[in-house]
C-alpha cells in the first residue's frame, strides 16, 4: 500500500519540474564559499534561515556536503593528477586540446548530481539549485518558488 | 452591452487560457522565436571586462596586447636567423643534434607562448545582480544607500591555516574576493591566484596559465642560452682557421645579429626564471611576494604563507602538476534567454552595457525592496 501511494506521489513530483518554470520565484538563497581550508572550492554547511520552514536541516547538509567531497575529489592531488601534469608538460600541454581533464570529468559528475538533487528532493519542496558552476564557483544558488503553484493544477 | 456583462466571465476564460507564462516572461516588443529567428548570443558577446575574444570565443586576449607581437618577432626573426646561418655550418663541423635541439626548444617555446596569451588566466565571472543584492543586504552600511561616494572599503576576515587573512570587497565585480584573487585593471577582471599582467605575453598571469608561462620562461632561457653558445660557436669555429673574428663575423653577419639579442635577453630572462622558481617551490605569488604578505614586513612577526605545503616537491608539483581548474567565464555558452525563470523586479538576463552605475543602483533599489 505504502509503495503504491509513493508511486502515485512520486509519478505526481516527476512534473515538478516542469511546473516549477511557470511559477513565481519568491527570492534566492547564497551559499557562499568556505575559504577556511584554502583556495579548494569548498561551500558552507551552515543552514540558511530562509530554507527552515521549506526543508530539512540534516538534508541541505548532506547536500552540501556530498558537493564538497566531489569538489575535493576534482582537485585533488594525487598519483593521477600528477601523472596527468607531467604528460601534459612532455606534450607541451596541447594535450589539453584533446583529452577532457579529470577536473572536467567530476564537473559532469556534479552536474549530474544536481540534477538528481533537484528531481528528487529539491523541486518537489519548491526549491531549485543552480550548478555553482554556472556561477563561477563563487555561490550555490537556491531558488525559492512560491508555494501554491506547486501540485495545485 | 449585454454581451459586455457577460463577456467579461467568458472574456475572463479566454484570457486566462490565451496568457501563455512564457510570453509573459519575454518582453513584449520582441517577436516569438518561430516568427524571427534571433541568433541566441554567445556569452563572450557580452562580456563585461575589457578582453577581445577570436574564432567566436575560443581565444581570449586582454585588450591591449602589449607587446606580444614583438615578442613573437623577435622569437622568430633570432630563431629563425640561427637555423638559416648557424645550423648548416654546425650541423657540417660538429653535429646533426644541434637543429633537432634547437627545435624542439623552439616549438616549446611558441606553444607555450601562445597557450599563455590564449588561455583564460582564471578570470572571475561577476557577481549576478542577485547576488550582489545578497552580499549588500549582509554589509552593515550604517551611512545609508547612498550612491553619491564610495562606501569605506569592505573587508571580511576568514582565519586560512592558522593565519588570519583578509578578503577584499571588489567594487566593480561586486564579489569578496576569493583569497589570492586580484583585480588586473587593464582587463578590468578579478583573476584568480593573480600573479601579474605581463605585457611581453599581453595576457594576465594567473591559476589557470601559471604553468604555461613558467614553462614559456623556462624553456626561453634555454633556448636564449643554446642560441647564444651556438652562435658563440659557430664564429669561434669560423675564427679559427687563421681568419680572425672580423672575417668571421663578415662571413656571418647573422651570428652577430643573434649574439646581441641573446646576450641582453638571456641575463632578464633567466633572471626571471630563476625568481618565479623560487616562487613555485615557496607556492607564493608576484603580487605576494611584492606586497610583502607573508614575509613579516609589517612587523608581524607570526605571518607565514597559509597555501604553502611546507614542502618544495608538494608545492611545484602542486602549482605545475595539479589538476587544470575549468575556464570559470564559459565564453562559448549561450545568454540565457528570458524565458527562463526570473524574479520579477530584477531581470537576470547579463544586461550587455557596461554601465555599472545603473547595475549597482539597481541592486541598490532592490537590497532596499528586500529590507523593506
Amino acid at each position: 500500500m505504502e509503495d503504491v501511494l509513493f508511486n502515485l506521489w512520486f509519478s505526481r513530483q516527476t512534473h515538478s519540474l516542469q511546473d516549477l518554470r511557470q511559477a513565481a520565484v519568491t527570492s534566492k538563497v547564497f551559499v557562499q564559499r568556505d575559504y577556511t581550508s584554502g583556495t579548494i572550492c569548498k561551500f558552507q554547511t551552515k543552514f540558511p534561515a530562509e530554507l527552515e520552514s521549506r526543508m530539512d536541516k540534516q538534508q541541505f547538509e548532506e547536500t552540501i556536503q556530498t558537493l564538497n567531497n566531489l569538489y575535493a575529489e576534482a582537485e585533488k592531488l594525487g598519483g593521477r593528477s600528477y601523472l596527468e601534469g607531467c604528460l601534459a608538460c612532455l606534450t607541451a600541454y596541447t594535450i589539453f586540446l584533446c583529452m577532457e581533464t579529470h577536473y572536467e570529468k567530476v564537473l559532469k559528475k556534479i552536474a549530474k548530481y544536481i540534477q538528481e538533487q533537484n528531481e528528487k528532493i529539491y523541486a518537489p519542496l519548491g526549491l531549485l539549485l543552480t550548478d555553482p558552476i554556472e556561477r563561477g564557483l563563487r555561490v550555490v544558488e537556491i531558488t525559492i518558488f512560491e508555494d501554491r503553484s506547486i501540485g495545485s493544477r | 452591452m449585454l454581451d459586455g456583462r457577460r463577456a467579461p466571465r467568458r472574456m475572463k476564460n479566454r484570457e486566462y487560457q490565451q496568457i501563455d507564462p512564457q510570453a509573459l516572461a519575454t518582453p513584449p516588443p520582441r517577436p516569438p522565436p518561430e516568427h524571427m529567428p534571433k541568433r541566441a548570443r554567445r556569452k563572450w558577446e557580452v562580456f563585461p571586462g575589457k578582453n577581445r575574444f577570436c574564432c567566436d570565443g575560443r581565444i581570449i586576449v586582454a585588450r591591449q596586447s602589449g607587446v606580444l607581437p614583438l615578442t613573437l618577432a623577435l622569437i622568430v626573426l633570432t630563431s629563425g636567423l640561427f637555423f638559416i646561418f648557424d645550423c648548416p655550418f654546425l650541423v657540417e663541423h660538429l653535429t646533426g643534434c644541434i637543429p633537432a635541439i634547437g627545435g624542439v626548444l623552439f616549438v616549446f617555446v611558441i606553444i607555450s607562448l601562445l597557450q599563455t596569451s590564449f588561455t583564460d588566466p582564471g578570470i572571475l565571472p561577476r557577481a549576478t545582480p542577485e547576488e550582489a543584492a545578497d552580499i549588500e543586504k549582509q554589509i552593515d552600511n550604517p551611512t545609508g544607500l547612498s550612491s553619491s561616494y564610495r562606501p569605506p572599503p569592505r573587508t571580511k576576515e576568514v582565519v586560512i591555516n592558522q593565519q588570519v587573512v583578509k578578503l577584499k570587497y571588489c567594487f566593480t565585480c561586486k564579489i569578496f574576493r576569493p583569497p589570492r584573487t586580484s583585480h588586473c585593471s587593464l582587463c578590468d577582471n578579478c583573476v584568480e591566484r593573480f600573479d601579474h599582467h605581463c605585457p611581453w605575453v599581453g595576457n594576465c598571469v594567473g591559476k589557470r596559465n601559471y604553468r604555461f608561462f613558467y614553462t614559456f620562461i623556462v624553456s626561453l632561457s634555454f633556448l636564449t642560452a643554446f642560441i647564444f653558445g651556438c652562435a658563440t660557436t659557430h664564429l669561434a669555429l669560423r675564427s679559427q682557421g687563421g681568419n680572425g673574428l672580423v672575417v668571421a663575423l663578415q662571413a656571418s653577419p647573422a651570428s652577430a645579429l643573434e649574439l646581441v639579442v641573446c646576450f641582453f635577453s638571456v641575463w632578464s630572462i633567466v633572471g626571471l626564471s630563476g625568481f618565479h622558481t623560487y616562487l613555485v617551490a615557496a607556492n607564493l605569488t608576484t603580487n605576494e611576494d611584492i606586497k610583502g604578505s607573508w614575509s613579516g614586513k609589517s612587523g608581524n612577526e607570526d605571518v607565514g604563507n597559509p597555501y604553502s605545503y611546507n614542502s618544495i616537491i608538494k608545492n611545484c608539483c602542486s602549482v605545475l602538476c595539479g589538476p587544470m581548474p575549468p575556464s570559470l567565464i564559459d565564453r562559448r555558452g549561450f545568454v540565457p534567454s528570458d524565458d527562463s525563470v526570473q524574479t520579477r523586479p530584477v531581470e537576470i538576463e547579463l544586461p550587455a552595457a557596461k554601465n555599472d552605475i545603473n547595475m549597482e543602483k539597481d541592486c541598490l533599489d532592490f537590497a532596499l525592496s528586500c529590507a523593506g
